[in-house]
C-alpha cells in the first residue's frame, strides 16, 4: 500500500470492508459512474478489493446527454481497460419517452430528470444494488445516510424510517423489487479523496487539472459554457484559466479559476479552500431540502 | 485546514456525543468545526440565513447538524449525523447524536463505533438522570475513553469549588459502570473557554483543553483483541487463465494479527491448516492485524468461505447455541417472545428465537427489573437468544467484532435489535 497518511488507510481498509459486503449480499451490482473523481476512486478500490479477480460490478452511467466530451472518453478507456461492462441510460431517451418533461429557461437542467432514468435503469436491468460515490461531508441530507441505504419499490428513500447500522454489520436483506444503493466512501472528505488520489496516483480526466475555458457568471457560480446553454443578457461569456472540483452535468458544474497544474497543488488548494465543492453546485442552489427531496425521489 | 507534508502519520479519532437539548452539545461542536476552521464560508453564510428565516438572534450553530426537513422545522435532532473536522494532528468523525430518552437507540449505534464519548454535563445542575444514561451507553458499548465536559462554567463563575463537586459525584457513576478512565474538563462551550484556548477565567485548570485532549488521547486501535480473527466476507476465485489456482479469503482482520505460515482452523469446520499467504492487492504483505481489508490463501484446499472464521488452535472462540446477550430493542414492533429472528454476527447469518428476557435495565437509575419482559423501542435488557446451529464469537468486552450481533425481522427484513455479548 502506498498510502503514507494512516487515516486514508484506514478508510481505504473500511471502503474495501463495504466493497466485499455488497459483492457477498447482492446479486446484479453496478457502480454508479460519473466519471467524476468520487467515481473514479470506488472503481480504484473495487479493483483493489477483489483483485486478481475481476471486480464483480458493471458500470452504469445515466447520461444526461450534457456531458464534458472528454469524461466520455475517460469512461470508455476504464471499461475497457478493466474488462468490466460499461451500461449507459440517456435522460434524453427517458425524455422522448415522456417519463419526464424537460426544464425549461435558463436554468434549465437535467440533474432532476436523471432519478427517472436511474430508476428506470434500475428496474430494467434488474439491479439489486447501485454503488455510489456519495459522502456524508457534501451535504447535509446526506451527513445521515447510511452506508446500506434501503429503497423501496418505488425507489424512494425514507430519511425518518432509516435502518440502524451498527458497528460493522451491513444488513442488505430484501424483498422483491426492492434495492439499495451503497456508499463505500461515506467518511471521506473531500480532501481525502484528494489526498488518496495523489497517493495513488489515480488517473483523472484532465477536466480536473487547470486548463483554458470559456465560462460565464450566474449567482455567483462559474459556469463552464456550452452551446446549446441559454444566457441572459447580462450574462457574458469569457475564456481564462479553470479547472473543476467536481465534474457533472455540464449544466450545473461550477468551475473554480485555478493555477494548480499537479495533484500536489490541486491538494493544497483544496486544504486552504474556504468554500465547500458543493457551493459550486448549482443544482443545490435552488433550496435548503434539495438533496433531500431529490433523494427522496430516487437521486443519486 | 492545514495540512501536513505527505510523510505524516496523522490518525483518525471517532468520537460521539450524545445530549440533550439545551446542554450545549450543539454549540460544542459548531465551536470545534468553527474555530477548527471546518466551516466553510458557503456553509456559513447558510446558517446565517436559515437562522435569520428561523427568527433567531444569534447564529444557530446546531442547524448545521441537523440536516433533515423534519429536523430543521421541529428543532430537534432525529438521527445520527456524521460531522468531519481535522487539525494538523488528527482527523475526527464525529456521530454526533440526539440525548433524550426515546433516541437511545441512536447512541447506542453513534456509540458503536466510537473510540471515545463525550458526556456533557451542566455545571449549574450536576449529575442528572440523563448524563448516567449518556454514561451507562458509553460503558456498555465498551467506548474505552470517556470524557466529560463539565459545561456552562461561565455561568457559575468558574467556580473550582463548584467543578470538584461535580467530578467527585461522576467519579461515584463512573466507579459504578466500571469506567476505567474518565476524563474531567471545565468548559464554556458559548465562550469557548478550555475548549480550543486554554480559559484565562479557569487558571486553576492545569490540565489540556478539550481539543488538545482528543488530539492526544491514545487510541488503542488492537482493542479488538490479543486473540487472531479473521472472519470470511467472500471469496476471491478470478478463475483466469493468469491466477488459475487462486482461491483468496477476503475479509477484515478483527483481532490480533495473522503472518504467513500461521497454523489456523477455519470455523465451523474446525479443519485445519496453514496460512499461505496475505494479499493487499498485488502485494504480498508479512502480516495483517486488525482492521486491514486483505486476502488470505490456504495451503489447503478446505472448505470455507462467507461466515467462516480463521483462528489460531491455542486460541479458539467461545462456541454455543445459546447466547446472552445485552440488547437494545430498536423498532417499533416490540419484541415477539415466541418470534423468530435471523441473528447476524460477523458475516455469519443463523435463525433464533429469544429463549427469555431475563431482564430489563432502567438506564435512568440502573436498576434491573426482572418483572418486566415486554422489550419496546429503546429498550436496553439481558436476553437469551437460541441459535439453529453453533456459533463462534467471543465475548463483546474481548471483542467488538465477533462480540457485536444484530437480530433482523424474517419478514420485515428490519434490524430490529443490536447486541453485545455477555458470555
Amino acid at each position: 500500500m502506498n498510502i503514507n497518511n494512516e487515516h486514508l488507510k484506514e478508510l481505504e481498509n473500511e471502503a474495501i470492508f463495504v466493497m466485499r459486503e455488497v459483492a457477498a449480499q447482492f446479486e446484479r451490482k453496478v457502480i454508479l459512474f460519473s466519471g467524476g473523481k468520487d467515481s473514479i476512486v470506488l472503481v480504484h478500490l473495487a479493483k483493489k478489493a477483489f483483485w486478481p479477480a475481476r471486480m464483480p460490478f458493471s458500470l452504469l452511467h445515466i447520461d444526461t446527454g450534457h456531458n464534458f466530451e472528454e469524461t466520455l472518453k475517460f469512461r470508455d478507456n476504464l471499461a475497457s481497460e478493466l474488462g468490466v461492462e460499461l451500461l449507459v441510460r440517456y435522460v434524453q431517451d427517458s425524455i422522448d419517452k415522456g417519463r419526464v418533461t424537460e426544464e425549461q429557461g435558463v436554468n434549465a437542467s437535467r440533474n432532476k430528470a436523471q432519478s427517472v432514468t436511474l430508476l428506470d435503469a434500475i428496474e430494467e436491468l434488474k439491479i439489486d444494488v447501485a454503488v455510489g460515490g456519495g459522502r456524508r461531508d457534501e451535504e447535509k441530507a446526506r451527513a445521515k445516510e447510511r452506508f446500506f441505504s434501503h429503497r423501496n419499490e418505488f425507489g424512494q428513500w425514507d430519511p425518518k424510517n432509516q435502518r440502524p447500522e451498527l458497528w460493522n454489520i451491513f444488513n442488505g436483506r430484501k424483498n422483491m423489487g426492492e434495492h439499495f444503493r451503497v456508499f463505500p466512501i461515506s467518511n471521506w472528505t473531500e480532501l481525502d479523496v484528494w489526498q488518496y488520489i495523489m497517493s495513488e496516483r489515480i488517473l483523472l480526466p484532465s477536466l480536473y487539472y487547470t486548463h483554458k475555458r470559456k465560462i460565464f457568471k450566474r449567482n455567483d457560480v462559474f459556469l463552464a459554457w456550452a452551446p446549446f446553454m441559454k444566457l441572459k443578457p447580462t450574462e457574458e461569456v469569457f475564456e481564462t484559466e479553470v479547472r473543476c472540483r467536481t465534474i457533472g452535468d455540464i449544466t450545473c458544474t461550477g468551475v473554480t479559476l485555478s493555477a494548480a497544474q499537479t495533484l500536489e497543488e490541486i491538494v493544497s488548494e483544496i486544504a486552504a479552500t474556504r468554500v465547500t465543492e458543493r457551493g459550486g453546485r448549482y443544482d443545490d442552489k435552488r433550496s435548503e431540502a434539495a438533496m433531500e427531496d431529490r433523494k427522496r425521489e430516487g437521486y443519486f | 485546514m492545514k495540512l501536513n507534508g505527505n510523510g505524516d502519520r496523522r490518525s483518525l479519532l471517532r468520537f460521539t456525543t450524545a445530549g440533550s437539548v439545551d446542554d450545549g452539545k450543539s454549540t460544542l461542536i459548531g465551536r470545534l468545526l468553527y474555530d477548527s476552521k471546518s466551516i466553510f464560508e458557503d456553509q456559513m453564510e447558510h446558517l446565517e440565513q436559515s437562522s435569520r428565516r428561523l427568527g433567531k438572534e444569534e447564529t444557530d450553530l446546531s442547524l448545521l447538524t441537523d440536516g433533515l426537513r423534519a429536523e430543521r422545522e421541529q428543532g430537534i435532532t432525529i438521527d445520527v449525523a456524521y460531522r468531519y473536522f481535522a487539525t494538523p494532528e488528527r482527523k475526527f468523525i464525529i456521530a454526533d447524536t440526539p440525548g433524550h430518552i426515546q433516541y437511545t437507540r441512536n447512541m447506542v449505534t453513534g456509540a458503536s463505533t466510537a473510540d471515545l464519548a463525550v458526556i456533557l454535563v451542566d455545571a449549574r445542575k450536576g449529575v442528572l438522570e440523563q448524563t448516567i444514561r449518556h454514561s451507562f451507553i458509553a460503558s456498555l458499548l465498551d467506548i474505552r475513553h470517556i470524557v466529560f465536559c463539565i459545561n456552562k462554567m461561565d455561568l457559575v463563575d468558574f467556580s473550582e469549588s463548584v467543578f470538584k463537586d461535580i467530578r467527585t459525584d461522576l467519579a461515584g457513576v463512573a466507579d459504578k459502570l466500571e469506567i476505567e478512565d474518565p476524563h474531567y474538563i471545565p468548559i464554556s462551550a458559548k465562550k469557548g473557554d478550555n475548549v480550543v484556548e486554554p480559559s484565562g477565567n479557569m487558571g486553576w485548570y492545569k490540565g489540556k483543553t478539550f481539543l488538545r485532549f482528543i488530539e492526544t488521547v491514545e487510541i488503542n486501535k488492537s482493542k479488538n483483541g490479543v486473540s487472531p480473527r479473521f472472519p470470511v466476507q467472500t471469496v476471491i476465485r478470478p478463475q483466469s487463465s493468469e491466477h488459475h489456482d487462486y482461491r483468496g479469503y477476503a475479509g477484515r482482520v478483527a483481532g490480533g494479527t495473522f503472518r504467513p505460515g500461521d497454523e489456523v482452523v477455519v470455523l465451523p469446520s474446525m479443519l485445519r491448516s496453514s496460512i499461505n499467504s496475505i494479499n493487499v492487492y498485488q502485494k504480498n504483505v508479512n502480516e495483517a492485524s486488525s482492521g486491514d481489508s486483505v486476502a488470505i490463501t490456504l495451503n489447503d484446499q478446505i472448505d470455507a468461505g462467507r461466515g467462516s472464521l480463521f483462528v489460531p488452535p491455542d486460541e479458539m472462540p467461545v462456541s454455543s447455541n445459546e447466547i446472552n446477550l445485552m440488547a437494545c430493542w430498536f423498532n417499533e414492533t416490540p419484541l415477539r417472545p415466541n418470534g423468530r429472528y435471523i441473528v447476524r454476527n460477523y458475516s455469519c447469518e443463523a435463525n433464533c428465537s429469544i429463549k427469555s428476557v431475563n431482564y430489563k435495565m432502567d438506564i435512568n437509575s440502573l436498576e434491573k427489573n426482572f418483572n418486566d419482559s415486554l422489550l419496546t423501542m429503546n429498550d436496553i435488557a439481558h436476553l437469551t437468544i437460541t441459535t439453529s446451529r453453533p456459533l463462534f464469537f467471543d465475548p463483546y468486552k474481548e471483542n467488538h467484532i465477533t462480540g457485536s450481533l444484530i437480530l433482523v425481522d424474517e419478514t420485515t427484513n428490519e434490524t430490529v435489535a443490536a447486541g453485545m455479548i455477555t458470555e
